[in-house]
């Protein structure tokens, strides 16, 4: 019973291990121990990490959206929106188109930004609901772009009017060069339409919205367009 | 009847039954002996060098309660669509190609052109329904029987962990046909994972494998349908049903303990 409440000196020497030497704290079995736990580690981490990158590194990696031209100036007017299809990511064929809808801006409609700048003159609506990112359509008749899934309904110049969609529609950044529309890179609006990075549907950006669903490092607005982040 | 003698034919000396040696009697004699105890003889190779009946006997003859009954099979059931999951999904694998361009004619090849092709898609498809279906009324049952009580809560949270992952099998596995249907039910999958704060549009990016869906989307989806999540169910199912051997399977709910007066009754009458 005595033994057990004893303290054991810290050294293996006084502590009778054979083969101890003075000074030293470590036995060699503890030592062993930790080096084929380390070694393990190492082994494990070395293919593991380079994995993990591999697999979580799209997400950290911008993605660039090449400009490309949907028709010439004189295609557009500012009371309707003509429908024009654009590649969202190359290679992939159909899949990875998107169609877009563009027309001239609209001084009666548009509100005319503070600094008014070179990609706002045409206005390009994506398709993509805010909702959860069914295709959504314009609806001549009723100026409105209705998604046929939960029934979400956007005015003429992509604003919420009913349904669950939690943003109004995104656009895309929009120039004329040599008289054509060319089509860049989207960006998101919150309901007074002030430009954002670009966000997922469903992911709100009135209010707390734009911090609780941050823009992620792969796809980014322009620098300087505006708005906030 | 007379019984007819028929002269046995001449057999070369090479060829007759050798006579027992003395002292040797037990064991199979005969090729045909031999033959009968392949099957027994053979696994007792095996035993003798892995000592794996142990195992199989702990596993297999266990004390069940008194009243167990057919809602008892429900989780075994779950395991054999799996399984069907799983055999008739290496076999898809054989003739699927997972790239935009190809997969849906991969698809329409396997349901048209290919041997019993649209019966084992239709297997793997609907399999996935009845797995789902299942694996609820097992959690079912577990709950209505209370079989989730101490000292089984791990295995019930092993359980809830594996209807997870079920879910994700069901989720990623609905793009690979890559029609209309599974490519924008896929999009509004992926969109509603967005949709939980802060970490939503990274795990967009990441089940998307970028901003928008890619031409690796598909192939990363595939991945983890196929080898990701059901390498972790295969594992999870082994722990859970290890901890049901452990710990045994709970009596039906109407089946009341004994009170302690029986019981003293009983050992007085004894």
């Amino acid at each position: 019973m005595a033994d057990r409440k004893e303290i054991k000196s810290k050294y293996t020497a006084d502590r009778q291990i054979p083969g101890a030497f003075e000074g030293e704290t470590v036995t060699r079995r503890a030592f062993m121990t930790t080096t084929g736990q380390v070694a393990g580690g190492v082994a494990a981490a070395a293919f593991l990490l380079p994995a993990l990158g591999f697999a979580f590194g799209p997400v950290f990696e911008e993605y660039h959206q090449p400009w490309q031209v949907v028709g010439n100036t004189e295609d557009f007017g500012p009371d309707t929106y003509v429908p024009r299809t654009i590649n969202l990511t190359e290679g992939i064929g159909d899949s990875g188109k998107s169609t877009v809808y563009v027309r001239k801006f609209n001084p009666r409609v548009d509100q005319v930004m503070k600094k008014q700048d070179e990609y706002n003159n045409y206005i390009a609506i994506s398709t993509s609901c805010m909702h959860l990112g069914c295709p959504v359509h314009y609806v001549n008749a009723a100026q409105r772009f209705i998604c046929p899934c939960h029934g979400g309904v956007y005015d003429f110049v992509g604003k919420v009017q009913g349904g669950p969609p939690v943003r109004p529609l995104d656009r895309f950044y929009t120039r004329v060069a040599n008289g054509k529309v060319l089509i860049g890179p989207r960006f998101s609006v919150n309901s007074e339409l002030q430009r954002f990075s670009p966000r997922d549907p469903g992911e709100p950006l009135d209010g707390v919205g734009q911090y609780l669903y941050p823009s992620t490092p792969d796809l980014r607005k322009i620098p300087g367009t505006g708005g906030s982040q | 009847m007379a019984k007819i003698k028929v002269p046995a034919p001449p057999v070369p000396d090479q060829l007759k039954p050798k006579p027992k040696r003395p002292g040797k009697t037990y064991g199979p004699q005969t090729p045909v002996e031999h033959g009968a105890e392949a099957g027994a003889s053979a696994v007792g190779w095996i035993d003798e060098r892995t000592s794996l009946s142990g195992g199989a006997r702990w596993m297999m003859f266990r004390k069940v309660p008194k009243g167990t009954n057919w809602f008892y099979t429900l989780g075994s059931a779950t395991m054999f669509a799996f399984l069907a999951q799983a055999v008739t999904g290496v076999f898809l694998a054989m003739y699927y190609d997972p790239s935009p361009k190809g997969a849906y004619e991969s698809i329409r090849h396997i349901n048209d052109d290919v041997f019993l092709g649209e019966f084992v898609h239709g297997m793997h498809k609907w399999g996935s329904s009845v797995m789902v279906v299942l694996i609820f009324l097992h959690m079912g049952r577990t709950f209505f029987f209370g079989a989730y009580k101490y000292p089984r809560e791990l295995n019930w949270v092993i359980g809830v962990v594996l209807l997870i992952l079920t879910m994700t099998m069901s989720f990623t596995g609905y793009l690979l046909p890559f029609d209309q249907r599974s490519y924008w039910a896929s999009i509004v999958g992926v969109n509603i994972n967005g949709t939980g704060p802060l970490v939503g549009p990274y795990l967009n990016d990441f089940l998307r494998g970028g901003p928008y869906f890619g031409a690796t989307t598909l192939s990363r989806f595939y991945s983890i349908h196929m080898l990701l999540v059901p390498g972790a169910i295969a594992a999870l199912m082994g722990f859970h049903l290890y901890l049901v051997a452990r710990l045994g399977t709970t009596a039906p709910p109407w089946l009341k303990p004994k009170t302690a007066e029986a019981l003293r009754e009983e050992e007085v009458s004894a």
